[in-house]
């Protein structure tokens, strides 16, 4: 195979990682500050997928594009305030058990509303098209949405590194404990990001409704795979959740590319092991004292 | 001192770990006792990557169902169907096993994964009662792992091959051309690549490339980067389910003009695809526009109930039943056995196609006509069902069904004896 081919496989793997790191980034979040392990991230991204289904002949792409995951965000913020606020102080079994079935009733309650077959939605005409780089073809749409994405991230970035909010948050991550004795109430603070979290769910469904099968069950097929990136990054690690959702993103392509196409799933789960047992805490994962 | 002390890093491996081990229990069945009805065993995915397709089975039976009981059902007594999802082969087998001892069910019908035919069919047999495949294609379940009480409304692999390859052929696809292949990696799939792969060796043609796609993956970029690389003259899929569709819609994102065509295929994944993303020429065992009276009753019931036209996993299950209810009428009788021997005497059925269809006794198969669709370009589309056109059936009026088929040398049943 030429290198031509390896270098484009190689920049696609990244691209292709970026898809993961939407919801990963959520489940992390969700994860470092609540202890929930939400299984229901996925079905937070089916749901703006098939609100985009719902409303953009209304209001259009562009439209649903904001909407639908602030729609979400809102949903987010009721099953935070109703659900897992409940769970923040017991077994995390309890939380396990709560958004495994959440996730079930999600996927039941979309095949229950619109059928279990695939449901038809496509790339809206004015983003339809391809750039050549070079030899290098990519679809216009994706680079759109990988502007979007660069966007959310940076600015996820900035809104937890350098701002007020971003500084309680941390804290909150480190040591719960001491932000109260500080007078400093977080339940604000976890609503805030589950909805971050979840809208960036939804933002995700909206992104990749046009080029993914819409069907009630597409939230199971992206969780593992995200917490996947969320477990090779580590816990608390913003950038390590990016560079893990990138590495995946690669390694799944250059299988592809050598012609170890079947391995390509493989590979991932291979990887985490490999991190694992080199870096118990992820590649970037920091030392929480409360999750040791 | 910390409310978290429980939720460690393994906390989360195990928790990622039971998601896993959780997904494969499914959903309970409720059974209600109905007593002089005669209870029917439908198992089939309705989760999973074959969900969206099992759920038409499950739409169809249904309608089946009530069509019997209302027109009098079976000897006199009603029909009641025990419905389960089968989830995956092992777990398929234990619902099986379940439906024959607890809920005592005549026989069995459904499935799509030709995995958990095989493991259902194993159960059927131990239990000397009918399973119909319904979905299943791999030649292997009509092969090696043939069984005595397993019947297959749906067409094999060969019978696929064969049908649509008639199109590739007329339309000069074949001889001294490459083709590049995706293949689902697993039992289907690898089953449909062999078949494919001795059609092409048959007929002068070549693979440029072939490659096995994982079940879970949903992004086809890398693989149409190397498609695009190889510029074969045609692109043949292997796939099954969403991942039909997946492909469809990223082929066209990605602009690559390469005829494409596949050997299995299930028209919701040219709906779901939609207008300007389905391209290609498919199989497909049965379709919603078949112009038969038989046939266009069965699309005007389905579609008065359930507000959308009938796709072709709908047919097996809604035929299966048919067939299952009009044999034990004939014989009056629920005994298994002979209702084997009689479908291998070679009764005829309406399947909703010109030609009446018979199971032939060597291997249980359905003899039956296909169809190659082949998608209509986006400005002669008028609505969002009628997006393809049909060839006529295969074979042709003066050929015998079997021509498609697989013959004894490709696939050898010996019903274990």
């Amino acid at each position: 195979m030429s290198t031509m081919l390896f270098a484009q496989q190689i920049l696609n793997g990244l691209l292709d990682g970026v898809y993961y790191l939407l919801i990963a980034l959520g489940l992390s979040l969700i994860f470092s500050l609540g202890g929930i392990v939400n299984l229901a991230h996925g079905a937070f991204y089916a749901v703006g997928a098939y609100l985009t289904l719902v409303i953009s002949p209304y209001i259009g792409f562009g439209g649903s594009l904001v909407i639908a995951p602030i729609g979400v965000a809102l949903l987010g913020i009721l099953i935070e305030r109703f659900l897992f606020r409940r769970f923040y102080r017991s077994d995390p079994i309890l939380s396990l058990l709560l958004t495994f079935g959440l996730a079930m009733v999600a996927e039941q309650g979309l095949r229950m509303i619109f059928g279990a077959p695939p449901l038809s939605y496509s790339i809206p005409s004015w983003l339809r098209g391809q750039v050549f780089i070079g030899d290098f073809v990519y679809s216009f749409y994706r680079t759109v949405l990988l502007g979007i994405a660069a966007v959310c991230v940076l600015s996820l970035w900035f809104l937890l590194q350098k701002t007020a909010f971003g500084r309680v948050v941390r804290a909150g991550v480190q040591n719960p404990d001491m932000v109260g004795a500080l007078g400093i109430s977080l339940e604000p603070y976890m609503a805030a990001v589950a909805a971050i979290g979840i809208g960036l769910a939804g933002l995700a469904g909206v992104l990749l409704a046009p080029i993914y099968s819409v069907h009630p069950a597409m939230g199971a097929d992206i969780i593992t795979p995200a917490f996947v990136v969320v477990v090779i990054g580590g816990l608390g690690s913003f950038w390590g959740v990016v560079v893990a959702a990138l590495l995946v993103g690669v390694v799944k392509g250059v299988m592809i590319a050598i012609g170890y196409s079947a391995a390509s799933t493989a590979a991932i789960y291979l990887l985490m092991l490999i991190v694992l047992l080199v870096r118990p805490r992820g590649l970037f994962g920091e030392r929480i004292t409360r999750f040791e | 001192m910390s409310h978290h002390d429980e939720m460690t890093r393994r906390g989360l491996l195990k928790g990622a770990a039971g998601v896993a081990l959780l997904a494969g229990i499914g959903a309970p069945a409720i059974v209600r006792a109905q007593t002089d009805a005669i209870r029917i065993g439908h198992l089939t995915p309705r989760t999973g990557f074959l969900g969206p397709l099992g759920e038409y089975g499950v739409m169809a039976i249904d309608l089946a169902v009530e069509e019997v009981n209302a027109a009098g059902g079976v000897m006199g007594r009603k029909i009641e169907l025990i419905k389960e999802d089968s989830v995956n082969p092992q777990t398929a087998s234990t619902k099986a096993e379940r439906m024959f001892e607890r809920d005592n069910v005549a026989c069995i019908l459904g499935e799509i994964s030709s995995a958990s035919c095989l493991t259902i069919a194993q159960v059927a047999q131990r239990n000397k009662k009918i399973f119909i495949n319904t979905g299943g294609n791999s030649d292997a379940l009509r092969g090696g792992d043939c069984k005595k009480y397993m019947f297959h409304v749906e067409a094999q692999n060969s019978m696929y091959v064969k049908s649509v390859g008639r199109s590739f052929l007329r339309d000069g696809l074949v001889q001294g051309k490459s083709w590049y292949s995706l293949t689902a990696d697993y039992a289907f799939g690898h089953d449909l690549l062999k078949v494919a792969k001795r059609f092409m060796e048959g007929n002068g043609g070549k693979f440029a490339g072939d490659d096995l796609v994982p079940t879970d993956a949903t992004d086809f970029s890398s693989y149409l980067l190397k498609i695009r690389n190889a510029k074969p003259d045609l692109v043949v899929l292997n796939l099954a389910g969403n991942q039909i569709t997946n492909f469809l819609k990223q082929y066209a994102e990605f602009g690559l003009k390469f005829p494409v065509g596949g050997f299995g295929f299930d028209t919701a994944l040219a709906w779901a695809a939609g207008k300007g993303n389905f391209v290609g020429t498919w199989p497909v065992v049965w379709h919603h526009l078949i112009d038969t009276p038989s046939s266009k009753a069965f699309v005007a019931a389905f579609t008065k109930k359930y507000g959308k036209p009938p796709e072709n996993q709908a047919w097996g299950d809604y035929m299966a039943l048919k067939i299952m209810a009009q044999s034990m009428n004939e014989l009056k009788t629920l005994d298994q056995t002979k209702i084997v021997e009689h479908l291998e005497k070679g009764a005829k059925f309406d399947i909703l196609k010109p030609r009446q269809g018979y199971f032939r006794p060597q291997d249980h198969q359905l003899m039956q006509e296909m169809y190659a669709i082949t998608a209509l370009p986006a400005d002669q589309i008028k609505n969002q069902w009628d997006i393809f056109t049909s060839s006529p059936p295969v074979p042709g009026p003066n050929e015998s069904l079997e021509v498609i088929a697989s013959t004894q040398d490709e696939a050898t049943c010996n019903f274990g004896s």
